[in-house]
């Protein structure tokens, strides 16, 4: 029993990440109707963007670790925000005309651009960084086994959470979430009625790269390193959560993402952690095969 | 050519290839007129409606529109948003095209994008919550509200806008291209698949429109009984081409209107009967 609640903690986590990433995944989806694989890169850009400026940071003799921490999400956001607008207007904006494949053919090669670009400029090797957050709870133990809750759990969680609260604050109730949500229905009767469907489509781009950077973080300060092929299993597996939860769905993205954490987690833990992502990828198929449109997704309408 | 024009088409021509869907057309329509758009199926009527609101680039001609203070914009140099957002023109379709998963109340706040992005500072205030956006979301969402109860929806304002019955529907795309506040409103078919109560309840909310908003109406219609009730002016197409132009008296009497619509001289019946 012990050994499950260790796990399903690690699963949670796990899963926020993936969650986090998907979201950014299912909102592309949902405005321009293509897969973004360059989405992965992205978050593996706001993980470097993260390391560098940490080690910045410190080499300019920062040490209060909860500032540092503030700085970093906050430049990583910015910077990885950056990179997802642009990915948005260099590759996909002149061939939204295009036929279906084109933006997602750009979108591999992007994918490409920016891990290559990343192996150029930081190098090939795994980059470490000492772990910031330290220490932990012991929530229960017994026989030996101890139920720990570390400190770096509970701040990617808590972070996930309140990150997820402003997004949704923001799609729901805001003047931008309503635009966005106009563009998806509708775009050219949302341009007739004064959107500017361009500039809502780049704040998409630009909100999910954010949240990516987001993630980015969490997973350097939890595993505590990054390197400049992580964008891409990563990538696959939120993208995978983002069709597992339903895509074009929000709440759907975060709930794929903790499935997608949970059943890796469980199947490392219990059968063999060679095949994780051969199970994770076969619950995908199972799911996708009795609900076509995953676990929240509405059935597709075609639109006229 | 008076000065009281807020919309002058002059000289359109709209070709596909080698189809000729307008044929140098050239009409006005008057600040806060009701001015109908009349013909037969495939007369071209759609067509004008998307060349005034930039969905198509005419072949030639001028399509100029005259703020009250005199100034103007030329729509077929405009496109996409900025048909809204500078020229203040709005329009609805012949199929209800609203934004089916969104609330009644929330398509209606979409509508006053222009208002709202001024006030919020371009996202970057909003962001910020401050005082200012808060009391413009306040005025907007008011704004909706005295909408949804002049078109009797008050009560399902928080309903999804598709699964409104059709009437509602079409009331509700009319007040959301209102929420723009637009100089004039281009309404393509509004009472197509209402039945008699409903479409005189629409004449009424038109005129209502044209009396109290200080909104100019541009109209294609076939249903005759709104056409000749409510419209100050009616021009009338066929194959792409004005073949008459005046008061709906004039119009009702005019043998080329007759016969383009029947294709004999019988007018008579058509008056009786309506055209629809």
């Amino acid at each position: 029993m012990d050994y499950f609640a260790q796990q399903l903690i690690n699963g949670l986590v796990l899963g926020s990440i993936y969650g986090l990433i998907a979201i950014g995944y299912t909102m592309v989806y949902g405005i321009v109707g293509m897969i973004n694989f360059a989405h992965g890169d992205i978050f593996m850009i706001g993980g470097f963007i993260a390391l560098i400026t940490f080690l910045i940071l410190v080499s300019m003799g920062l040490t209060a670790v909860p500032l540092i921490l503030l700085v970093v999400l906050l430049v990583s956001m910015a910077v990885t925000a950056v990179y997802g607008w642009a990915v948005e207007l260099i590759a996909y904006r002149p061939l939204r005309q295009s036929f279906r494949l084109a933006p997602m053919l750009s979108a591999i090669g992007m994918s490409f651009v920016l891990s290559n670009f990343s192996q150029v400029t930081q190098g090939a090797q795994v980059k470490p960084i000492p772990p910031l957050i330290t220490g932990g709870h012991t929530l229960h133990e017994s026989a030996g086994f101890a139920v720990r809750l570390s400190n770096v759990q509970i701040v990617v969680v808590v972070t996930t959470v309140v990150l997820l609260a402003i997004f949704t604050w923001l799609v729901s109730r805001t003047r931008l979430g309503r635009d966005m949500r106009a563009c998806e229905q509708d775009q050219t009767m949302a341009a007739l009625l004064g959107v500017d469907v361009n500039r809502t489509i780049s704040m998409t781009f630009v909100i999910g790269a954010a949240l990516a950077a987001v993630a980015g973080i969490m997973y350097l300060l939890y595993y505590g390193l990054v390197d400049f092929y992580m964008g891409f299993v990563a990538g696959i597996k939120a993208f995978t959560a983002a069709v597992l939860g339903g895509i074009g769905s929000l709440p759907g993205a975060m709930l794929g993402g903790l499935a997608i954490g949970l059943i890796e987690t469980f199947w490392s833990a219990y059968f063999s952690i060679e095949y994780k992502d051969v199970a994770a990828f076969s619950i995908l198929i199972v799911v996708l095969i009795f609900m076509p449109t995953g676990l929240l997704g509405r059935p597709e309408v075609e639109k006229v | 050519m008076s000065g009281n024009d807020i919309l002058a088409v002059e000289h359109l021509s709209m070709r596909f290839g080698g189809i000729v869907a307008v044929n140098d057309l050239s009409f006005t329509a008057q600040r806060n007129r009701i001015t109908a758009l009349i013909g037969p199926n495939g007369a071209g009527k759609t067509t004008v409606f998307n060349c005034i609101t930039g969905f198509y680039k005419p072949t030639e001609g001028s399509i100029r529109l005259t703020r009250e203070d005199g100034g103007f914009r030329q729509l077929e140099r405009l496109n996409d948003f900025r048909i809204s957002k500078l020229a203040k023109v709005a329009r609805t379709f012949q199929n209800i095209r609203l934004f089916p998963g969104m609330t009644a109340l929330e398509n209606l706040m979409v509508a006053q994008h222009n208002v709202l992005m001024r006030a919020s500072g371009f996202t970057l205030l909003g962001l910020l919550g401050l005082p200012t956006w808060r009391a413009a979301e306040r005025d907007a969402i008011e704004r909706a509200r005295s909408w949804l109860d002049r078109i009797g929806l008050l009560d399902r304002a928080d309903d999804a806008a598709g699964n409104l019955p059709y009437g509602d529907q079409r009331r509700l795309e009319i007040a959301r291209a209102m929420c723009t506040e637009p100089a004039l409103l281009c309404l393509d078919e509004p009472a197509a698949g209402l039945n008699a109560r409903e479409s005189a309840a629409l004449n009424e909310l038109l005129l209502a429109i044209r009396d109290d908003y200080d909104t100019s109406i541009l109209l294609i219609e076939h249903d005759m009984s709104v056409v000749m009730e409510i419209s100050d002016h009616i021009v009338v197409l066929d194959y792409g081409v004005k073949i008459a132009d005046g008061a709906p008296r004039a119009i009702r009497d005019d043998p080329k209107v007759i016969a383009a619509y029947l294709g004999t001289g019988d007018g008579e019946e058509i008056v009786a009967e309506g055209v629809s």
